[in-house]
């Protein structure tokens, strides 16, 4: 299974010198193995998502929820414009809402000058929740995460190795923060004994105590969940616009004296790509 | 075992930040968590019993009407929210810690998540003016 994380940024993508090397896009990676590719999320760094000269017969497309920017680049997306390109999207349903009204909005005039309906390529839409599926050759675990609106994280388990993808969620919201009972922690049945994590870690600690309640996590606590849930390898990711590499590089010197547990960590960047055998 | 639905986590981060006594039940009525204010009422705490099976902690309460009779357990909200998924309300008695009877009002609602799916019940202790 090859991950290959095409965008980084939480909120809004940057674009200067001083985010470079982190990188502007915000949230898209791609899971790949046995000729299967899956797109998870469709904010603006799926501008770097390569695919092949000859298209896939079908593009899967996964996303965790309709924040704009985990759907900013999808109406950008070539292959929607293909005639012949079968594209499933898989995303979830809101309570009274279903997945194509929900992208519709986004999707139509004034946000979008195509409505979603007049897209070409032939588009199968797939309402998820706390659900179990299969792409083959993946068996894709979602479940509602802590985060405003409906919002999932991914479990995804191939040949040999399982990733869990959680770029959205506030699993310490409450008055207590984290708790250590992993029963009550948001996400833990996805994140657990996961070869590698993808999660939310907009936040410093610091900042995090004036940002309680906006779906996002601190670094800290990002660090303490993976602990708690056996991850072997972390990628802190959805950096907040304002968190400058130098800033990034810095901060992660003090995560790593810290670092009780030993827990194999980093930022997530741009262009990275995670050969898990 | 698998952790809670985000809905019952929700609920208890919820109950966690009030003053009012709060208690989360699973579908069969177990007691999953109550909050600080809920300890007076059950003598003791959440950090000292964890969770508690439906036949030890509905013991504890020993629930009155206005004459003083034992109240069916059919007759309280929370069973009543177990077995129907409706909230209900309902004002009794229930014998205190002292010994003494204080009347109290309940109100108990189901946990119906974004799926549709019953996930539990919660049951909120209100003071009565009259306590």
């Amino acid at each position: 299974m090859i991950v290959s994380i095409k965008g980084v940024r939480g909120s809004v993508p940057t674009s200067n010198n001083e985010t470079n090397l982190f990188g502007g896009n915000t949230s898209c990676i791609t899971v790949y193995e046995d000729g299967c590719l899956l797109i998870v999320d469709g904010g603006t760094g799926i501008q770097n998502v390569k695919l092949p000269g000859v298209l896939p017969k079908r593009i899967d497309i996964l996303l965790t929820h309709l924040h704009l920017d985990h759907i900013q680049g999808l109406g950008f997306f070539h292959p929607l414009f293909e005639t012949t390109q079968e594209v499933h999207i898989w995303g979830p349903s809101g309570a009274s809402n279903n997945l194509r009204n929900r992208l519709n909005r986004f999707l139509s005039p004034p946000l979008f000058p195509i409505h979603f309906r007049d897209l070409p390529c032939n588009i199968t839409l797939h309402d998820i929740s706390n659900s179990i599926f299969e792409i083959a050759p993946f068996t894709i675990q979602s479940q509602y995460v802590i985060h405003p609106g409906p919002t999932v994280g991914f479990r995804i388990k191939g040949k040999n190795s399982v990733i869990a993808y959680i770029p959205d969620h506030e699993p310490a919201l409450g008055p207590r923060g984290l708790l250590t009972d992993t029963k009550w922690i948001s996400g833990f049945d996805l994140m657990k004994n996961v070869d590698l994590l993808l999660h939310d870690a907009q936040f410093t600690a610091a900042e995090y105590k004036t940002k309680i309640g906006w779906g996002h996590s601190s670094m800290e606590d990002c660090i303490k969940l993976a602990s708690l849930s056996g991850v072997k390898r972390l990628l802190l990711t959805h950096h907040a616009p304002s968190h400058k590499d130098d800033f990034l590089d810095e901060y992660l010197v003090g995560l790593n004296s810290t670092n009780e547990n030993h827990l194999d960590f980093e930022f997530a960047k741009e262009g990275m790509e995670i050969d898990l055998k | 075992m698998p952790s809670y639905p985000i809905e019952i986590i929700l609920n208890r981060q919820l109950a966690d930040c009030l003053s009012i006594p709060v208690f989360i039940t699973d579908t069969s009525g177990n007691l999953i968590f109550y909050n600080e204010p809920a300890d007076k009422i059950l003598g003791t705490s959440y950090e000292s019993t964890g969770e508690m099976q439906v036949e030890v902690w509905s013991t504890i309460f020993k629930p009155l009407d206005e004459s003083g009779d034992p109240l069916p357990p059919e007759g309280l909200p929370l069973v009543q929210t177990l077995g129907d998924q409706l909230p209900h309300h309902k004002v009794f008695w229930i014998k205190s810690m002292k010994g003494n009877s204080e009347k109290i009002s309940v109100t108990s609602y189901p946990i119906i998540g974004r799926t549709g799916d019953f996930l539990g019940a919660v049951a909120i202790f209100w003071e009565t003016k009259d306590l």
